[in-house]
């Protein structure tokens, strides 16, 4: 069925130029049935093949434009629901109408006529769209601005929390890949370390966070250790176990050339097990990036984390929802860094 | 005193069912002169591979010893340098790292100029040129087994161990790496032992082909004298008279020990329970085929 399919396709290609002249508003069709037909239940056997058979444009879909008009989609929709009506002054008298703006419900505007306050509007329901955007726009326009002690731009925000992120996850993954080879060499204190390592993974790194907190005494560094407690287990774990996993043959060599330990280390042990040390260490920059915002939120330490909570306090809804997208942008930036950078030590067998 | 001696070499692996050890191959002695080309032929258990990690200080024998050029050798060295069968080359290195990091190793006070001569030299030997910078993933088994040639040859060890070098090689390669084998080997003569399934291979490579009965407790029970002069090709070794003669006599050990590996390796009419191996050589007319 699957193979098929991807014969009909591939069969299909040429005509993907037909399929370029239609109609944009043919183009939206096709792609949305194309959506639905993903949504559907495989397996309606002959017929569905028959189908791609026809309509090539269903399987050929651009996935940016099929992401895009999911986009659009959902902020129309968003847009849409948290529409809010203008305030309609007819039918109140004038007495109502100075209750009201004595309670801040409603504001006078210059041309005599009233409008919501826009700043109870702001906790009335969820915001819309525009009104996240317009919060983004303030807030990147004073970006590198420091209003106060706790009130500083989003740049710095972010800088604060990329920085705990890195100081914990670095010195998490060092200890960790140090401890996994020497595990990983030796069997027996592997199993000796093994069942410790299983009951420390499953913790979560903020159920640390007290102890951590009375014990060094500092907010700045409990943040940092909660990341750390976060990133330092999977590593460890994948470590130990890439090392053990390392092809006998490898070491062999490196045994009959009399290579140092050092060169051993660099040259054969790391490289061989870096495919499955970068898999743990991938396992312990998620949660490690999980752990950073809360860890920012409870200890009340500057960074996106942190903006998210203040601006509840603040009932700014909009505020929010902008600090969760910067949260969202800076775990995407910082996994295609990751990204690049375990491609270049992985290797093919 | 041969140059190298295998000395009495006796191993026992921890029985897999858990209660006591099992013998893999007793008393094994073996002399093997410099320049010489010997090889192991047995079947599968039979222990040959781990008698080659043992002459390579990979394993550690239960008794006896490995005696090099006067001196007991234990644990690996860059004069014992090994061919793998499943390649061992590092998949992150290109192949030229892959034979520098031994050069390297082997010629420590070397400058970069020298290993990066010394590299390209066995590269073009083994007919490389150009695939320097090719990861193994990207070689066939027949080139993966010459970078590992290369590799083995480049450090000039005193031994070379050969472990079921071909085995994994397509057997149209197989003949054409085999006489690059032999070429190389011509000009470095180095003192080889090689271990393999492979009769032919045997024949053609080797000056003594040692036959090893089944395993557990394995014996070394004859030893074959290959009294067909050199230099060898695969075309015309087997238009020499005794090749044939050779050859039947290892299939038939061979054959005999598959169907009846008596655990003490005794066949009847032969008369091993001795020590010392049956030398087999057909240049010798006193010799009573079967």
């Amino acid at each position: 069925m699957e193979s098929t399919n991807r014969t009909m396709v591939s069969e299909a290609a040429p005509q993907r130029a037909e399929t370029s002249v239609m109609l944009p508003i043919q183009r939206l069709l096709w792609q949305l049935k194309s959506i639905t037909n993903g949504l559907w239940p495989r397996g309606r056997g002959k017929d569905s093949v028959s189908q791609v058979q026809r309509t090539p444009a269903q399987s050929q879909g651009n996935p940016w434009f099929i992401a895009g008009f999911v986009l659009v989609l959902f902020l129309l929709i968003w847009h849409v629901s948290t529409l809010r009506p203008t305030f309609d002054s007819r039918g109140l008298n004038e007495d109502q109408l100075q209750m009201m703006e004595f309670n801040g419900d409603i504001v006078r505007l210059p041309d005599g006529s009233y409008a919501w306050n826009p700043e109870k509007e702001k906790v009335k329901g969820i915001p819309g769209p525009l009104a996240v955007v317009e919060k983004a726009r303030e807030e990147l326009a004073e970006a590198f601005v420091k209003k106060g002690t706790n009130d500083h731009g989003i740049a710095y925000l972010v800088l604060y929390t990329v920085s705990r992120f890195a100081g914990g996850f670095l010195a998490a993954s060092v200890i960790a890949i140090m401890l996994g080879v020497i595990l990983g060499l030796n069997k027996v204190l592997f199993r000796a370390a093994n069942p410790f390592i299983q009951i420390m993974k499953p913790i979560s790194p903020l159920a640390w966070m007290p102890l951590l907190l009375y014990t060094v005494k500092d907010p700045k560094w409990t943040a940092m250790l909660v990341v750390f407690m976060a990133a330092i287990w999977p590593t460890l774990a994948t470590t130990a176990f890439g090392v053990s996993s390392l092809k006998k043959e490898y070491l062999h060599v490196a045994a009959i050339l009399q290579l140092s330990w050092f060169k051993r280390l660099f040259k054969v042990i790391l490289p061989g097990a870096a495919p499955t040390i970068v898999n743990g260490l991938r396992i312990s920059f998620g949660s490690a990036l999980v752990a950073v915002v809360p860890a920012e939120m409870l200890l009340g330490e500057l960074g996106v984390g942190y903006l998210s909570w203040i601006e509840w306090n603040n009932l700014d809804i909009a505020g929010v929802i902008f600090a969760i997208l910067v949260v969202g942008v800076v775990g995407v930036i910082l996994d295609s860094g990751f990204n690049k950078l375990a491609g270049l030590v992985t290797y093919q067998e | 005193m041969s140059f190298l001696q295998i000395d009495h070499v006796t191993k026992y692996f921890p029985n897999p069912s858990g209660e006591g050890q099992v013998c893999i191959f007793r008393d094994a002695t073996i002399k093997i002169d410099k320049g010489e080309f010997v090889t192991c032929i047995g079947h599968s258990g039979c222990g040959k591979s781990t008698l080659l990690n043992i002459i390579a200080g990979l394993e550690t024998p239960t008794e006896g010893g490995i005696i090099l050029n006067g001196r007991e050798a234990s644990g690996p060295g860059l004069d014992r340098m090994v061919v793998f069968q499943n390649f061992a080359l590092m998949p992150w290195m290109t192949v030229f790292e892959n034979i520098a990091v031994a050069v390297r190793s082997a010629y420590p006070d070397w400058g970069r100029d020298q290993v990066i001569a010394h590299v390209n030299k066995y590269i073009a030997l083994v007919g490389l040129r150009g695939a320097e910078d090719k990861r193994p993933v990207a070689l066939s088994g027949g080139m993966k087994q010459r970078v590992g040639l290369a590799r083995a040859f480049s450090i000039e060890p005193k031994v070379l161990l050969l472990d079921e070098p071909f085995a994994q090689i397509d057997a149209l390669t197989r003949g054409v790496i085999q006489e690059e084998l032999i070429q190389m080997w011509n000009t470095s003569r180095n003192t080889v032992f090689m271990v393999t399934h492979d009769v032919d291979e045997a024949i053609l490579l080797s000056d003594r082909i040692l036959l090893m009965t089944n395993g557990p407790e394995a014996r070394i029970a004859e030893m074959v004298h290959v009294s067909v002069p050199r230099p060898r090709s695969r075309e015309t070794i087997i238009e020499h008279p005794h090749y044939y003669k050779i050859r039947n006599h290892i299939i038939h050990f061979l054959v005999r020990h598959a169907k009846h590996g008596n655990s003490d390796g005794t066949i009847p009419g032969q008369g091993v329970n001795g020590d010392t191996p049956v030398v087999v050589n057909f240049e010798d007319n006193s010799l009573v085929t079967h």
